[in-house]
């Protein structure tokens, strides 16, 4: 199967398709995690977004039941250097060929990612549409298609949130609302590891509808787009200050600052990861954190506290406000794939509460 | 900000001659730690024995000592520079003993000096296997079942309780030595007793054997803050029961999901943490991949191989960010070299690399090519691909080995040859299934089936037409021009014009540690056939500099120490440098070393790939041993500019006809000579010279298969088993001179005027390779004359075959005639030694020399004498004889100084492992053939001199008063060997029957004298100058001084 990878700017890649024969327009981003590609592929953050793998081997070990962030793939596209065909592990039950088939997406392999890589470093991100088809492509037709496309203008968070509240975990020591911006199933299994009660809750729920509930506390989730457009979520959180104990995850990070003043902007190419390390300014201890966001905030809100930065590009990675009982970090603390550094964060949440 | 204790003087110390299991890597760890002190402004002090080190070099540390590395030693030294603290994780397991050692003595407590990076009580308990075990149940890391046991007895009741096979692992030794695993109880006796008697502590590890199971490595990195991260993880392809070093690696690993991983990341950064590593260290882990169950085998709390591998795998330089971390830095305070962001992260690569040993059977033909606990390879390979395939071919072919051509699977798949990887594909070639091979070897079948893919492209190209797209793919599964050429039955040349006619070149990728996401400051390059080439062509006048490859016997450090010294010399020059080499373990392939460095295959067709995409002034191949020179013919060919001795004087000085004519045209005697390129001819051409006569192959590097022959029977026998003779492969017949001076020269010249550097002189009868003789400069028994027409000779010599830059030229005096041997027109590896003894780095003369430059004049003087002494692997090379002659066996050589010869001759033994047990009477064995037999009065009564005990066998000491008689071998109780055995004798002197068959009681005597540890000395003049030296050096101390210090 042929296929194309055509970036707005007019850079065209030729290579071999795989997965799904079809067509889509997304943000092309690049990941440079060497393992963790289905857990990546699921991951909803990544919703609107053509990702490539900066690694070359993939599918290895092919896909299996458990290491799914969701139950579908999200991305628009999965760009690599070399396929597996076949893969090698006890869990694996599917190639990365038929998984991306069975979830409707496509693939492009076979092309000089790193190429890629460089590309976007200097230009920064920018809409790319990759297609697969068993025929010639018209490549013209094919960049005209994305000329309208706006990452930043998509609400891709209403799309991906569950629409009816779920619980998981059947002790319920301590009751989490989880608001679904675009959750990982990593953060819920992190709760229910902890003896949580997890309702996950609509992204369009507002603070009645948590307070309804009666939660110990309030996870806001990670999740896909642009975090300044979600203004009814602005208002919802800002609503349930004082409540009960908040914590955000990357994309709920970004809206806590939405939502008590703050700001955020959007990065050149983004963090995306699992070898970022990032300090706690109070100790200077450094983790190793998993990564995945093209937004980061910029202005801190008054009365919040620079917790976190990372030690690179100096962004903030995590703020706290000890008069609000609130506290977020832009990273991933439940991994995901990637390091487990992080996860005591989840029991810090739960001694706030 | 972290209050820095940064200490003012340091010592560090290094690995010492490079041995199986410690090569290359530790003269690269210790001189990344060297400079990231001195860039902190704190004064080095260094202290190593081995002079081909680029860290003894005087730019590398402020104070330079190269003395033997002992207990005794180091306190002289600590007593002398009162250095704050001391470094000790940069100098292999070596340096790592000899720190705890000072630590048990009380030394540093003593001079109250202290450690920097990893304390002592940790490696303490990384190192004891029964503190790690204890550790690892509190932390709940699970490991082995197993039992540290001080006795066969106990060994036996575990293995009965736990079943059997079981693993043995002694404590605190190098590489592995003395381990293994054993079947039965039988085997179980055997290896216990082996392992007992080498650990350091009398103690070895007993545990269930994992074999089959999946290895892994993790490298991790830890500050004194308790930030820690994983630089590297690497997978085995070999799985469990061969040693890592031993195995084919491959990194990052391919066949671990995320979950897998973080499990086995987790538990690295759990160990190193409760260990309270202060800097680098290696993770052993083993996880079934059946069932996910894991184990940790053992962790390295300091530099090792690996995690030179990792820092080359990586680009991230682990011994540098490790010394800063020693003197107090943290993790976010660090940066990362190549990319100037901070070193607190986690490389990520997008490329995969492979590395492969390089064993040294060639060498020894009558040892077992099996492989397994224990480390035999004396080297190693890396390549970087964008696939499995592209990488495996690429490290293959830079092992620059001869591949058999016949190879029957079976016997190399289970248990595993050297040759294990070519009987696979082997295998697939026959039709057999990856489901079989798996079921024998244990190997992940995702590797298996990338094996099996390499074979049916190798099918395909040898049935299909060689299009453009089956080009392409084949260059992209890694390929080499040659093996295509090979598969069509046409030249190399021919596939590599229609290949460019294609379009298809390679583009070279850069190591950024960041797979791209940051910009990379550091020009580390490897091939590839992408769509875009990051190197842009480099500005400039440009040197390409060929590297030697992987470490064997034969082709050491010293000529990695010769390149990387052209690359600091160069810039220095006005030039910029381009290094090519392969070797993940050197200084060369240092990010910093060169101006640029491309990781690549040392063949014709990728090292002039690049030098057409570079396009330099010139190209340097005499530094980088046979395998550079031997390219430099095809790549003036193809259009090279060569610099240096031209290919025709190569040529002279390596064609047998040529140099013989030249040698008569200048008058310069050779000992009779001829060639041979049939069995009769042979031994027509022998009688006519007369016996003894010294045979071996025309191509030859480090006298491989070279033998002294002594009767038409013997040569017979070597024609037959030793050699492939034919018309193009012809044998060189020399006469051998007995009981002659061998020496040597190495000198620069720049066509007009030659500067002799050494004129060395070895102190064993001619006979002995040049790279396992003990040498001494300046000459002791050469008289003036014989000195003038050495010197003579080699001018004339250079001048006529036109050399410019280095030569090495070896001679045999006797009875005032000066023989000419051969002439090496390429750096030796005596170059670092010679430059070390007359401090006058001759690499940089050459250079210069090469670059057109007119030599200054140079005179130097020594008011001193340097030894060269050698260590040979014979303890890990079982079934090895370790009898001396024209074939090289030695892996390392250490140097000793002295104001005396005597002096200077002790320290180099001693360096080299030759030393007696402190505080006791002593007493010696020994036993001498027949033709040394009128020495033994001499011998002895040095001993004698030396208050030793004297045993030996009837025929030696017979006639000698005082003396001990021991019966032979099962003659009487106790025999010789049980003699040796028990642990009575100190040092045992054996000298082997000269000629063929080995003499059976001798050759157990000298194995039983290896294995038991005690010093064994094959050669009776090494013997009478090393009794000379200690009755010399009774009356007075060791004399240790600062190199530069001998000049006063």
């Amino acid at each position: 199967m042929k296929a194309v990878l055509a970036l707005k700017d007019g850079t065209v890649i030729h290579g071999i398709g795989f997965g799904a024969k079809t067509e889509m327009l997304g943000e092309l981003v690049f990941n440079t995690s060497m393992m963790g590609y289905q857990e990546a592929l699921t991951d909803p953050s990544y919703g609107g977004q053509i990702l490539l793998m900066t690694y070359p081997l993939i599918g290895n070990y092919g896909t299996n039941k458990t290491d799914q962030e969701s139950d579908k793939i999200h991305t628009s596209g999965f760009a690599i250097r070399e396929r597996s065909e076949d893969f090698e592990h006890k869990d694996a039950q599917k190639n990365l060929d038929n998984f991306l088939k069975d979830h409707g997406v496509p693939g492009i392999c076979g092309i000089d990612t790193r190429f890629i890589v460089r590309h976007i470093r200097d230009k920064g991100v920018m809409p790319a549409i990759l297609a697969t088809s068993e025929n010639e492509l018209d490549v013209k037709s094919l960049i005209n298609k994305m000329q309208k496309f706006d990452y930043s203008a998509i609400d891709f968070v209403s799309k991906t949130s569950t629409k009816t509240k779920q619980i998981f975990g059947k002790n319920n020591k301590k009751k989490i609302a989880l608001i679904d911006y675009g959750v990982k199933m990593g953060i819920v299994r992190q709760l229910v590891e902890r003896d949580c009660q997890v309702l996950l809750l609509p992204s369009s729920s507002t603070a009645h509808d948590v307070e309804a509930i009666e939660p110990d506390g309030i996870l806001l989730s990670n999740g896909p787009g642009d975090p300044a457009i979600l203004t009814d979520a602005h208002k919802t959180i800002k609503a349930l200050e004082g409540y009960c104990p908040i914590f955000g995850i990357c994309l709920g990070h970004q809206l806590l600052a939405h939502a008590f003043g703050g700001d955020t902007y959007k990065l050149k190419f983004g963090h995306r990861g699992s070898n970022h390390a990032v300090m706690d300014v109070k100790t200077k201890r450094t983790y190793i954190t998993t990564q995945n966001h093209g937004f980061a905030v910029d202005k801190i809100p008054d009365k919040f506290e620079l917790t976190q930065i990372n030690v690179n590009d100096k962004s903030v990675e995590g703020m706290r406000s000890d008069s609000k009982n609130i506290f977020s970090v832009q990273y991933h603390p439940e991994a995901c794939p990637g390091p487990h550094d992080t996860r005591f964060l989840f029991d810090e949440f739960l001694k706030m509460i | 900000m972290v209050t820095l204790k940064k200490p003012k003087k340091v010592l560090v110390i290094g690995s010492g001659p490079i041995v199986i299991g410690q090569s290359a890597e530790f003269d690269y760890s210790g001189t990344q730690a060297c400079r990231a002190l001195r860039e902190e402004g704190v004064q080095v002090v260094l202290v190593n024995s081995n002079p081909a080190t680029i860290q003894t070099d005087k730019d590398t540390a402020d104070i330079v000592y190269i003395e033997p590395l002992t207990a005794s030693v180091l306190e002289k030294i600590i007593a002398k520079e009162k250095p704050e603290a001391l470094i000790a994780t940069m100098g292999g397991q070596t340096g790592l003993n000899l720190s705890m050692e000072l630590v048990k003595k009380g030394i540093l407590e003593k001079y109250n000096v202290r450690f920097l990076g990893t304390n002592s009580d940790s490696i303490e308990v990384a190192e004891s296997r029964e503190h790690f075990n204890r550790l690892m149940e509190k932390i709940h890391v699970p490991i082995l079942p197993g039992r540290v046991v001080h006795d066969y007895e106990s060994a036996k009741e575990f293995a009965n309780k736990n079943g059997y096979p079981v693993i043995i692992r002694p404590s605190f030794t190098l590489g592995g030595t003395g381990g293994g695993t054993a079947n039965s109880e039988q085997e179980l006796e055997k290896i216990m007793e082996l392992a007992l008697r080498l650990s350091a502590t009398n103690e070895a590890l007993v545990e269930r054997s994992v074999i089959g199971w999946g290895e892994f490595e993790y490298e991790v990195i830890r500050d004194s803050q308790g930030n820690a991260q994983i630089i590297c993880n690497m997978e085995n392809i070999d799985p469990m029961g061969i040693h890592t070093g031993e195995s084919i690696v491959v990194a990052p690993s391919q066949t671990l999901s995320d979950v897998d991983h973080q499990t086995l990341r987790e538990a690295s950064l759990r160990i190193v943490h409760a260990i309270g590593i202060e800097g680098g260290c290696n993770v052993q882990l083993a996880m079934n991949q059946q069932t996910g169950d894991y184990v940790v085998i053992e962790v390295n709390p300091r530099l090792s191989r690996s995690s030179a591998l990792a820092s080359k795998a990586t680009g991230y330089p682990i011994a540098r960010v490790a010394t800063k971390i020693a003197l107090g830095y943290s993790l976010p305070e660090i940066k990362n070299a190549i990319t100037g962001t901070s070193a607190a992260f986690e490389p990520a690569l997008d490329y995969v690399v492979v590395k492969i040993p390089r064993w040294p059977f060639d060498k020894f033909p009558k040892t077992s090519r099996l492989i397994g606990t224990q480390m035999k390879s004396t080297g190693e390979v890396m390549a970087i691909g964008r696939t499995f395939q592209e990488a495996l071919n690429k490290a293959l072919r830079s092992l620059e080995i001869k591949i058999p051509k016949q190879i029957s699977p079976d016997e190399h798949l289970y248990p595993a040859t050297d040759l294990r990887i070519f009987a696979i594909l082997e295998a697939f070639r026959k039709g057999r299934t990856v489901d079989d091979i798996y079921k024998i070897t244990k190997i992940n079948k995702w590797f298996l089936r990338r094996l099996e893919s390499l074979v049916k492209l190798e099918k395909k190209i040898k049935t299909e037409n060689l299009s453009k797209e089956l080009t392409f793919e084949a260059k992209r599964s890694g390929f080499s021009d040659l093996q295509i050429a090979n598969l069509k039955e046409m030249t190399e040349l021919e596939v590599r014009s229609l290949r460019k006619s294609f379009g298809i070149i390679p583009t070279y990728k850069i190591v950024d540690s960041c797979a791209g996401e940051f910009e990379a400051l550091t020009p580390y390059y490897y091939s590839v056939y992408e769509q875009e080439n990051e190197a842009s062509v480099m500005d400039g006048k440009k040197v390409v500099v060929i590297g030697s490859g992987p470490i064997r016997i034969g082709q050491g450090i010293e000529f990695d120490y010769c390149c990387s010294q052209a690359a600091f010399a160069l810039r220095d020059l006005g030039y910029k440098s381009i290094m090519i080499n392969n070797n993940p373990e050197t200084v060369s392939t240092d990010f910093d070393s060169s101006d640029r460095l491309y990781f690549e295959p040392l063949t014709f067709e990728d090292v002039m790939n690049i030098i057409e995409h570079e396009k330099p002034f010139g190209v340097v191949v005499q530094l980088g041993g046979q395998t550079s020179i031997n390219l430099a013919e095809a790549l003036v060919k193809a259009g090279a500019p060569l610099l240096g001795t031209s290919v025709d004087g190569i040529d002279i000085a390596s064609d047998r006809d040529r140099f013989r004519d030249l040698a008569n045209k200048l008058k310069i005697p050779q000992p009779k000579n001829g060639t041979a390129s049939s069995e009769e001819q042979a031994l027509s051409v022998a009688s006519e010279i007369g016996y003894p006569v010294v045979v071996r192959p025309s191509y030859v590097i480090a006298g491989r298969a070279m033998e002294i022959v002594r009767s038409d029977e013997e040569l017979r026998r070597y024609i037959t088993e030793a050699v492939e003779v034919s018309q193009k492969r012809p044998v060189l017949i020399d006469r051998y001179l007995d009981n002659a001076i061998e020496c040597e020269v190495d000198a620069v010249s720049d066509g007009t005027t030659v500067f002799i550097g050494g004129l060395m002189e070895h102190v064993e009868p001619a006979g002995i390779h040049s790279g396992d003789a003990n040498i001494v400069l300046p000459s002791i028994r050469l008289t003036d004359q014989d000195k003038k027409t050495l010197v003579e000779h080699t001018e004339k010599l250079c001048k006529a075959i036109g050399i410019i830059g280095l030569v090495n030229v070896q001679y045999v005096v006797k009875e005032g005639v000066v023989y000419i041997l051969e002439v090496n027109p390429r750096a030796s590896r005596t170059v670092p030694f010679v430059s070390k003894a007359i401090d006058i780095p001759m690499t940089k003369l050459a250079l210069k020399a090469m670059l057109g430059e007119k030599l200054p004049k140079l005179n130097p003087k020594m008011n001193h004498f340097a030894v060269k002494s050698v260590v040979f692997p014979f303890l890990k090379l079982l079934g090895t004889d370790i009898k001396l002659g024209p074939e090289m066996r030695s892996t390392g050589e250490t140097m000793g100084i002295g104001k005396t010869f005597e002096m200077a001759y002790y320290k180099a033994l001693l360096a080299a492992g030759i030393r007696l047990r402190e505080g006791k009477k002593h007493s010696a064995f020994i036993s001498l053939n027949d033709e040394d037999k009128k020495h033994v009065q001499k011998i002895t009564e040095l001993l004698k001199k030396l208050d030793f005990t004297v045993y030996g066998t009837m025929g030696t000491v017979g006639g000698v008063a005082g003396a001990i008689t021991i019966p032979k071998i099962g003659m009487g109780s106790p025999d010789v060997v049980e003699l040796i055995e028990s642990g009575i004798v100190d040092l045992v002197i054996n000298t082997p029957t000269k000629g063929g068959a080995a003499n059976t009681d001798g050759y157990k005597m000298r194995r039983t004298s290896i294995l038991s540890g005690i010093p064994c000395i094959t050669n009776v003049n090494t013997a009478y100058e090393f009794l000379k030296a200690l009755v010399e050096l009774q009356k007075k101390e060791l004399d240790i001084r600062r190199v530069d210090q001998y000049r006063d």
